[in-house]
């Protein structure tokens, strides 16, 4: 696909030679990961067919809507309302934030001791090789963890208009408020940014969008729950990443697709993985593409992954915008109650976490829970202790692993995933 | 990146129980492997990983015949992809090879040549929670090793040279190369180099401690590995650990040991 693109990635103003780099290493990686793996639902090609274009076709897709005048707004955080970029007729897209990259240039701008996460934004951008982030014409940026709200003011100045959404710390009354007002100062931006007012009509058209989508993504995670699972966890988070950058109403259409597959599988009592695999549910920080490491790792020592507890995942997806109405203030409100649901370890405190994790635990059949914190992540690394010692009171046995995006540890993260297994089985 | 191969699944345990099985466990710096028939010890065997750790895999079992093989270790996989064995977490195989011993223990302690491992063992001899040292090898066999260098004495006299040494003196660094140029500084201002070789073992059983106490070990527990041939360490370990330290005639073997045993395991 490299030459039918090239003339609009120079566009863009990507470094040609180091995005064929990331290309190539994007290619192998997937092909390794992904391509190989057993038994593999026919409806992944749609997701396959996607990555293979994840630099291509979407990217053409929105630069000839840009022509048109539909703008772009680019955003690192499930906080931010896809709803609203939609009803303001703008696209979202979630940027890629999962791989070193430039990592000598990032650290002229940030300590080295900065989780991955934050790096990448600055990797991919100072390295000029995401696509994504050249077309949009808006960042939306959030203060959830330190990490992010500090080196946004840094990051704020590297992209053309960035605005920072501030979001409440505790769930009370005050902190409502907060996110009422946030988003209400968002849908100015946005309405200024695109010339659009957003109006009863196209909110209720964004919510309805967004609400499939995450019903969607919500069915898929409901067919995990079956033994054998028809669907590795690889191909799920992969599904999950995707939501983030793909037009909605094609991606709930392939989703869709795909679960009435998945159900026929289920009533064969097929699946990716032997019915005793153990199985394994993910927790803790979001795993962005092409962040694959660790359930890599997982599956490629024999469990399956039923479920991901994380902002790629579960805590993206749970909680639709309701009820439906007509009236722009009531969606409004309504919005505001669904993100102020998200279980963010950002909250304090921020007990609805520990009772999702075990509800998943429950409904998703798993046998254990691995705990997955990036590296100099503060909010999630914390949480993890006070996490583990309830699960283990009640039972639930529970890994705790800490990494990044380096390869490095890749043979210890093996070793104590095997050993976890071991103690599963 | 490159990651793992999908675990083979394991292969059937030989009939009738009499079977010969083989445990290896190829450690950084070791290998170790223990054959066994009807839980008898038939051979013992260790060999220096070296730069050829699939060679000397070759090597240790010439002229041997097996049932069934297991190999553990960070090797392990080396070993799968080109022997017909099975493997085992060098966690679990360790576990499994004091419980033996020592059926009574409640945890493990295992230093190798560049992990530390603590383990927590039910009452029934299941792990219950484990801790390991991530990317970093220090506190682990490799950092005595390259302090016993550094001071100039041989590594299997480097426990009875520390046993000699006088407290007082702290490393406070468990990184091998900010400990080393502690122990530097040290030796610069005159401090016998025994003291600091004290210091250091001290340095290594505390990080130990940290881990034992982190996954709630209750005693007795076994200390294992290559290090446990160590006297100093297992001197302070004694010293220091609230209750019984058990420390096998081979502790270096536990892992293979380990291995073995779960090759006879249906």
């Amino acid at each position: 696909m490299s030459d039918e693109y090239r003339e609009m990635w120079r566009e863009l103003g990507l470094d040609l030679e180091a995005h064929d780099q990331l290309l190539a290493v994007l290619g192998q990686a997937y092909k390794d990961i992904f391509l190989g793996q057993p038994n593999r639902p026919q409806g992944m090609q749609y997701f396959d067919f996607v990555v293979s274009q994840v630099h291509g076709l979407r990217i053409k897709e929105l630069v000839e809507g840009k022509k048109k005048g539909r703008k772009v707004v680019g955003s690192y955080c499930v906080f931010v309302p896809e709803e609203l970029v939609l009803a303001a007729g703008a696209t979202l897209v979630g940027l890629c934030a999962g791989a070193d990259f430039a990592t000598e240039q990032v650290e002229r701008y940030l300590p080295r001791n900065t989780c991955a996460l934050i790096k990448s934004t600055f990797g991919f951008k100072l390295g000029k090789v995401c696509p994504y982030l050249e077309s949009a014409d808006l960042i939306v940026g959030e203060n959830t963890c330190d990490g992010k709200k500090k080196s946004y003011e840094i990051f704020a100045g590297l992209v053309e208009r960035f605005h920072l959404m501030d979001l409440p710390q505790v769930k009370s009354p005050q902190g409502r408020r907060l996110m009422k007002a946030e988003i209400a100062r968002l849908r100015g931006v946005l309405e200024e940014l695109t010339g659009n007012p957003v109006t009863a009509e196209s909110l209720k058209a964004g919510i309805e969008t967004v609400n499939r989508k995450r019903r969607a993504l919500l069915r898929l995670y409901q067919l995990r729950a079956h033994r054998p699972a028809p669907i590795s966890g690889l191909d799920a988070l992969l599904i999950s990443q995707i939501s983030f950058y793909d037009d909605p109403g094609r991606f709930s259409d392939a989703v869709e697709r795909l679960c009435d597959e998945l159900e026929e599988r289920v009533q064969r009592g097929e699946g990716v993985f032997p019915a005793d695999a153990p199985r394994v549910l993910i927790s803790g920080c979001p795993m962005a593409v092409p962040n694959w490491k660790l359930p890599w790792v997982i599956e490629g020592s024999g469990a399956v992954i039923v479920g991901e507890e994380s902002c790629v995942g579960m805590r993206g997806i749970a909680n639709l915008v309701e009820p439906q109405s007509d009236d722009l203030d009531e969606m409004l409100e309504a919005l505001v109650e669904r993100y102020l649901q998200i279980d963010c370890a950002v909250f304090t405190p921020n007990p609805g976490r520990r009772d999702k994790v075990r509800e998943m635990f429950r409904q998703y059949r798993a046998d254990g829970v691995i705990h997955y914190a990036l590296q100099f992540c503060q909010p999630y690394q914390i949480e993890s202790l006070p996490l583990e010692q309830r699960l283990q009171e009640e039972g639930i046995p529970v890994l705790r692993l800490e990494t990044d995006y380096s390869p490095e540890d890749l043979e210890q993260l093996k070793t104590r995933v095997q050993a976890f297994l071991e103690m599963l089985s | 990146m490159k990651g793992p191969a999908p675990a083979p699944r394991r292969r059937p345990a030989p009939a009738g129980g009499g079977g010969l099985l083989a445990g290896l466990d190829i450690g950084s710096r070791s290998l170790e492997l223990v054959l066994m028939q009807e839980g008898e010890l038939l051979d013992y065997r260790r060999l220096p990983t070296t730069y050829d750790p699939l060679g000397q895999c070759r090597r240790i079992l010439e002229g041997l015949k097996w049932d069934r093989l297991v190999a553990t270790g960070y090797g392990r996989e080396l070993a799968a992809n080109h022997l017909d064995c099975d493997t085992l977490t060098e966690i679990q195989a360790h576990a499994l090879g004091a419980r033996h011993l020592f059926p009574h223990c409640r945890g493990v302690l295992d230093i190798g040549g560049q992990d530390t491992k603590a383990m927590a063992l039910s009452p029934q001899g299941r792990v219950v929670k484990f801790e390991m040292n991530d990317r970093c090898a220090a506190g682990t066999g490799k950092f005595l090793e390259f302090m016993a260098t550094g001071l100039q004495v041989p590594l299997e006299e480097f426990g009875r040279f520390a046993l000699e040494g006088a407290p007082g003196v702290e490393i406070n660094s468990m990184c091998t190369v900010f400990a080393e140029s502690e122990a530097t500084s040290l030796m610069a201002r005159g401090r016998p180099p025994a003291d600091i070789a004290l210091a250091l073992h001290r340095a290594v059983i505390k990080r130990a401690l940290a881990m034992l106490r982190r996954v709630g070990v209750s005693p007795p527990v076994v200390f294992s590995g290559g290090a446990a041939l160590n006297r100093c360490l297992v001197e302070l370990l004694r010293r220091e650990f609230e209750g019984e330290v058990l420390v096998p005639p081979r502790p270096e073997a536990v892992g293979a040991l380990g291995a073995a045993l779960f090759a006879g395991r249906d």
